[in-house]
This record gives structure tokens, sequence and C-alpha cells, in this order.
């Protein structure tokens, strides 16, 4: 683009948005140059913050008819650097289209704008007896167009699935900027779904600017048991053994002890600070099969040994257990002055396998790892702890993090649970899958948006915009596109 | 006509039949001929690709071939105290785990945890350039790349031939039973499912049964055997009606007979039709202004569904049905109707065409599986 068109499409921009919403220039912007993957930045052309759908048809495009890349945001709390700013591209802050436009308590749906918070969706249905059921750590700030890209989950996933399993319905703008409808109301289609296919693309389709979401009527009741172990394996064999019984827990989580210390010195959850291993189960639903239930998973915890249990009392008792549990992230910030949160996925019967080879790594590389994991579905949470400032840790701590994932492929698992691909783990997509179905995907992009412009860089390992090294500087930071904090 | 039938007996086999193909359609067991008969098409004939090929219970995962009747699947996961929780439909009838992914249609069940799309955790398959591809992984929960597994639910056999498929399965509820209250006005059923649906008991089905002296609701509640009866007891305050309760093998031999289409004449076309408790009353008049309000039909998983049988004699009429639906907003799909009932399998509204045809160009840029 030579300088008198980039300065004819931002012309354009501001003339149809105004002075005030077309942001550029390095100190407006910085706050949207990079997202919960702090170590990288990038600065876009422009970030506009848009107020309607309308606007945000009209953006795309202009980018379309000007070759600009964009890419939408909502709070940027991306652990994989999936808002990471295209650069030079244009960032549309979805923020301000956050209007909660219905929720029909007879369908049991909730008609969103993208900006959303989760959590508002939840406290909407409330006065019906409804919530909306995927619940990330970050469900107080995080937006639903955000967790619709990236297919967020949670500690409740279980039982009813993650975010893709609550979308029924899209009004979605394709990266050409057309617009069309996608699914219904209803919880069953006809025809290939393309709902799940949009749910979870990471914004390499274009970006939704309505969503028809699925209302669950609020569990009657909850038991929820703390469990403390001597080991990370014990807490573990009791996961397989809650599993082998035949009961469907709402949620399972285990934390080891670094976890439990960081959790304990933010928020005081009244975890015990001498286990090795903390389990969390919960039964939710109606009072009379939760207590049908409550009694046979005391029976089946209760013979895996721990060494203390404790059932919640009072609802005030559950939300102090699931605030440590939630804050676990931020509360490592604690221990250490930096860390990445990692998210990978194994089967469930090599969870202990999986947690002490993690251990092994972390001794090899002299780093320290915490663990928080679903362990209900197999999805592991490590965060490696390190110090930035220290030359080389920041390596380390990255090379860390690739071997965990190779060791959750290798044992037949998955690179991310919930998180998403986005720019961290581009690397590791070929790892997962063969050639033949990152060409399939490549494909689908391609027809989709033959000029990549929607979140350019993402999800993929391609050429031109090459994966962090593990030793050295990134290509695209030698290039000086992008840049560590 | 038919053109060339194949039997392959592996991936890479179909593979090559799709490549050598000009137009060609899979099919399984056979139940669902409008879905697989196509005229001068090919025929991927997918029984021999049968069998169990992982099943780990304490995953909650199996995969299977594409060809394998979906009764081997429910019986070897029963065997474990498991099953499919989407609830799939003529499982007796013979019907395979690659048709059941490609129509995309559960049965009753479908309402206590999700339908095949919320089950769905990875697939192999056969691209139009005869390319095989993975998606998804076997694990209960990933995010990683495009989900293709959703992609191909209720694609017909137009984007890919599937060849196999990893589910993720639940322990079975140890027990269940069904309250039925017979001969309700449609509003008022309706009404009685929405209060039932809102409280605190937790339902596995939930059917609205069209019958001459009005329609018949049964209820179906299933879990720990030691609190099913006060459950009962609670779900059948809430309708504040007499009811008759179902147990033990009345039970069970009702929602088999429902997901066999037991209840539909044998040469009736069963349309399935998206629906949900507000459309179900647009539908009823569509049928109305077709003088066809006596037809067999079930509003299924809680009026999320509709499974109309459009009677043999009046087969003509489905292309006036396809206007009328349209006209409504609503969509159906000839899920099991004679190979020549319908000229489309879609009839009625279609929402996503664009992204359809953009992904179509992608994965079958010559249209061997022809066009949706």
């Amino acid at each position: 683009m030579t300088t008198t068109d980039a300065a004819e499409f931002l012309d354009a921009l501001t003339r149809r948005l105004g002075p005030d919403r077309v942001l550029t220039g390095a100190a407006p912007m910085a706050a949207y140059e990079s997202d919960a993957l702090t170590a990288f930045r990038a600065r876009p052309r422009a970030v506009v913050l848009v107020d309607s759908a309308k606007e945000v048809v009209d953006v795309v495009r202009l980018c379309a008819a000007a070759n600009v890349p964009f890419l939408a945001r909502g709070s940027g709390t991306s652990l994989s650097g999936g808002s990471l700013p295209v650069h030079d591209g244009v960032v549309i802050a979805m923020n301000r289209l956050n209007r909660i436009l219905e929720v029909d308590p007879v369908r049991r749906t909730a008609v969103v704008e993208p900006g959303v918070v989760n959590l508002a969706v939840s406290d909407a249905a409330a006065p019906y007896g409804l919530y909306y059921s995927p619940d990330p750590s970050s469900q107080s700030v995080c937006t639903i167009g955000g967790n619709l890209a990236f297919n967020s989950g949670g500690a409740h996933c279980l039982k009813y699935g993650m975010t893709s399993n609550h979308v029924l319905g899209l009004e979605v703008v394709l990266p050409d900027g057309e617009v069309i409808e996608l699914g219904g109301d209803s919880l069953e289609g006809v025809g290939p779904d393309l709902v799940g296919l949009f749910v979870g693309s990471e914004g390499l389709f274009g970006i939704a600017t309505k969503i028809t979401l699925r209302l669950l009527p609020k569990p009657e009741t909850y038991f929820t048991l703390l469990a403390a172990y001597d080991s990370l394996a014990a807490a573990g064999e009791a996961v397989a053994a809650v599993v082998a019984s035949g009961l469907l827990p709402g949620a399972m989580e285990i934390m080891d002890n670094l976890a439990i210390e960081a959790a304990e010195a933010a928020v005081g959850a009244g975890y015990p600070l001498d286990a090795e291993g903390l389990l969390i189960v919960e039964l939710e639903g109606e009072k009379q099969q939760v207590a049908a239930e409550s009694e046979l998973l005391l029976e089946v915890v209760r013979r895996s040994k721990p060494y203390l249990e404790h059932i919640a009392s009072d609802p005030d008792d559950r939300m102090r257990i699931w605030k440590g549990r939630k804050s676990a992230f931020s509360a490592v910030g604690r221990l250490s002055p930096d860390y990445i949160v990692q998210d990978g996925v194994v089967p469930r019967s090599r969870l202990g396998e999986a947690l002490t080879k993690i251990q092994h790594l972390g001794e090899e590389h002299g780093i320290r790892v915490a663990n928080v994991f679903h362990a209900g579905d197999g999805n592991l949470h490590p965060l490696i702890l390190f110090d930035g400032r220290v030359e080389g840790e920041l390596e380390r701590a990255e090379e860390l993090a690739g071997e965990i994932l190779r060791l959750c492929i290798d044992l037949g698992g998955s690179i991310t649970g919930e998180h998403g691909v986005g720019m961290e783990k581009r690397q590791y997509l070929g790892e997962m899958f063969g050639d033949a179905d990152l060409d399939a995907m490549r494909r689908i992009r391609l027809a989709i948006d033959p000029g990549e412009l929607a979140n350019r860089g993402k999800m993929f390992p391609d050429a031109e915009a090459p994966a962090l090294l593990s030793h050295g500087p990134h290509p695209l930071e030698v290039a000086g596109v992008i840049s560590r904090e | 006509m038919t053109g060339v039938v194949h039997r392959p007996a592996s991936a890479a086999e179909v593979a090559e039949a799709v490549r050598g193909a000009q137009l060609v359609v899979p099919r399984g067991g056979g139940t669902k001929p409008s879905l697989w008969s196509v005229d001068g098409a090919d025929l991927l004939d997918l029984s021999a690709l049968d069998g169990i090929t992982e099943y780990l219970p304490s995953e909650y995962t199996v995969t299977a071939l594409a060809g394998t009747p979906l009764a081997d699947v429910e019986a070897r996961l029963a065997a474990e105290g498991q099953y499919l929780p989407f609830d799939p439909l003529l499982v007796e009838a013979g019907s395979t785990v690659g048709g059941a992914v490609a129509a995309g249609a559960n049965g009753p069940g479908r309402l206590r945890y999700g339908g095949l799309r919320d089950f769905l955790l990875a697939v192999t398959f056969v691209d139009g350039r005869g390319e095989i591809v993975r998606g998804g992984a076997k694990v209960v929960k990933n995010a990683a790349g495009f989900d293709l597994p959703k992609l191909m639910v209720g694609s017909l056999g137009r984007l890919g031939v599937l060849t196999e498929c990893t589910f993720k399965v639940f322990p079975h509820p140890e027990s269940c039973a069904t309250l039925r209250i017979p001969g309700m006005a449609l509003d008022e059923a309706i009404e009685a499912a929405g209060r039932v649906g809102a409280g605190a008991v937790e339902i596995e089905c939930l059917d609205l049964v069209h019958g001459l002296a009005g329609w018949d609701q049964e209820i179906r509640i299933g879990g720990r055997s030691f609190a099913l009866d006060a459950r009962l007891k609670r779900a059948a305050d809430l309708l504040d009606t007499d009811v008759t309760t179902l147990s033990g093998d009345a039970d069970a031999s009702l929602w088999r007979t429902r997901r066999e289409f037991g209840w539909a004449s044998p040469d009736a076309s069963v349309l399935k039709l998206p629906l949900t408790p507000a459309t179900a009353g647009a539908l009823e008049q569509v049928l109305a202004d077709l003088d066809a309000s006596q037809v067999a039909r079930v509003f299924s998983a809680g009026i999320q569904q509709a499974f109309v049988a459009w009677p043999a004699e009046r087969v003509a009429d489905l292309t006036v049905l396809d206007r009328a639906l349209t006209q409504s907003k609503l969509t159906a799909l000839a899920l099991r109707a004679p190979a020549d009932a319908a000229s489309q399998p879609i009839l009625g509204y279609r929402t996503g065409g664009e992204l359809l045809r953009r992904v179509e160009q992608a994965l079958d840029p010559a249209g061997r599986f022809g066009r949706l």
C-alpha cells in the first residue's frame, strides 16, 4: 500500500466513524498491542471503536477493498495470542457492541451482541432461573464474541460442553463484507453444521455480529467436595474412580501444591497448604438426584484415601472454593514475575503419566511448573514460571511449553482444549495434524477468505508469518514486525 | 438410475473410488433411501467398513468405522453401562455410524445432554478431491484447528465420505420411567412442557405425540434408581393432572418405537424439522393449510424438532410443502423417505448458503458429491 493509499484508507475510516473512534499512533493504541499472551506485541495501523453491526460491515468492506487485514477484539483475554493485532492491520474493537438483545425464557435462548461479557449473559438470564453454561476463568471480563472465536471452555464443560455446544444461531460478516445468517433458534438443524464450523475458527472466517445462545435451567443444588491428597497421582486416581463409578459430575478439578499455595495467598480459599494434590468434584442438578449421587461420590472418594475432605457447607463456601480455583492463573503472578499458561489435553487415563513427565521436564529445564487442570476432561493447564529479566529464561520457558504440547500429542491428546491455537501454537498444529488435514483446512480458509484478511497469520504455520522459534529471536522480531515486552 | 456400485474396505479404497467417479454418493445401512439415491451417481456401499476400532470406557470415547451398525456400538457400550446420549434413530433398522452423522438427526433423548454435533469428537473422511482428511481429536475436549467434525454433521455425504468417527459417550442412567398425559390440546401441552422443562427436574425426553384425541405428552426421567420415584412425583405435581407412569419394558419399548419410527406408516416419508415451542404453531398452520392436519407427527426433544410422516399417497405434494415451509421460515429434511420422494432432501427455508458454497468449493471443487 502506498503512503497515499494508506492515508486515503484512514480517511475513509474516519469519514465513516468520526475521528474520535479511529485511533492511530503509539499512545492511543498501546492498550491494543497485545492480549493476555503478553510475550508478543504488534502495532496495528488503526484501532476502530464500532458501535453497531452495520459499522462492522462497513469497516470490513473498507478493509477488503483496500486489501488491509483486520481482526475483531473483545477484552483481549486470549491466552494464545488470538487477538494479537495483525501488523499494519485494523483492530475492530467490539466492546461497545454489548447489548443483550433478548432473553427468551420459553425458548431458553439469549440473543446477544459479541461484545457482551460472558457473565453478563448469566446475570440477564438469572431472573428466569436460567444461566449460560460455559464458564472460562476470565468470565467476568471476556466477551461472547471472543469465546465464540476460540470455542472457550471452563471448569464446567464435562457435562454440558464448551462454547460450541451452546451457540444456536449467528449473524456473520464474511471477510469480504457479505452478511449471512447461520443456524437458527432451535437446538436442531438441517444440512451441514455451519454454526459448528464457524465457532472456534479463531476469527479466520469473519466476524459474528449477533449470536443466539442456548440457556440452561440453573441447577437446583450443588454438592461440592474438596479432597486433599499426599500425592498428585492419588488425586488423579480418585478422578478415574469417579468416572468408573458411572457418576457424571459437573466439574472435576485438580490443583498441585504450587497452585494451591498461589491461590491461598491470593484469595484465602481455605485450601490445605500441605496438600500435594487437591481435588474439587462438584455434582449439580435436582435435589433428590444430587442427594443420591453424593452418597455414591463420597463412598468412591473415601476409597481413594484423601487425608482431608471438606464438603461445601453453603453457597458462600462453594463460591470461596471456586474463587480459589478460578483465580489460580493470576495468583501465580505472586510466585513469579512472569508465567506462561499452557493448555493441552491428554486422555484422562494418562493424566498421571503426563503430570509426572511435566514435572521431570520442568526439573530438566530448571523451571518451576504449577499445575491446575480440568481433570474430568483431561485438560491440563501447566503454569510455567519464569523471570523474563533473566537472560534465556523466556526461551527456556517456551521450549518447555513446546515439549509439554508434544507430550500431549504423543499421548494421543490435543495441543489445546480451550484456548485455541492463535499465535502461540501455530507450529504445533502441523504436528497434531497431517499434511492432508491441514491442506483441507487451508483450502476452506482460502475459499472463504482468499486474501487472508481476517486475523491473518493465526492458527496456520504459514511461511509468511513463521512460528515462534525456541531459540533466539523470532524472525518477525528480527524484521521489526513484532516485539516482546 | 444408479451407476457403478463400489464396496470399499478401507479409507484408501474409498479415496480411489471417489477419484475415479464423476458423481458419487455414500450409503451405510440403506435406511434412508432419499439421502443416497441420486440419479446417475455411483454408489459407495460402506458396509465393509465395519468395526469398533477403539473403545475406552474410562475415557468416555468410542471410535468406529463408518459402516459399523449403530446397534453394534450401542450393544458394546451397554455392556459397560454407557450409551450414545444423542439417541440415534433407526438403530434396529440397520442405521450406521456414518449414516447417522451424515444425516445429522437425533432421537428424543438428545434433550438431556445434546445432539450428535455435541458428541462427535473426531472424523476421518475422504473429500471430493479423493484426499483422506482427519479432523478433531479422540479426546473429550479439543479446540485445535477448524471443527471439521461438526461440518460433517448433516452434510449428507455431499462434503465428504466419512470413514471413521469418534464419539463422546456417557454413563447410562441407572433406571428410567415415563409419565404420560393423554389427549391434551396443543397449547395446553406446550405450556405444560414449558413448566416441566423450566422446573428443577432433569428430563431425558419430552415428546408430544399427535393422535386422534389430541396430543399425548410423554416425559421420560432417568437417573439413580433410589431417587427416581421422588423425582417422578415431583414432575407429576408440576403437571397437575392425571398421569400414567410407564416403567420397565413399557418405558423402554415406547422410546424404542419412537426412534425406529414405528409410529409412522412404513411407506410414509418421515420428515425432520427443527422447531421451537414458538414455531410449533407455524408448522401446524402449514399442515392445516395443506389439509394435512391428520398426518402422524411428533414434536420431539422438548419441542426442538418435529417428525412428520408425510403420507405416500400425497408424495407429489412435497413440492407444495417445500414452498409453504419456505414462506413460514421452516426447514425440513426428508430423513426416511422413498428414493424418489423429493428432488432435494432439504425442503423449505435455508441459511448459510454463501458459506456452504465456499466450503463446497474447497472440499469438492469438481462437484463429485453433487451440491446441496
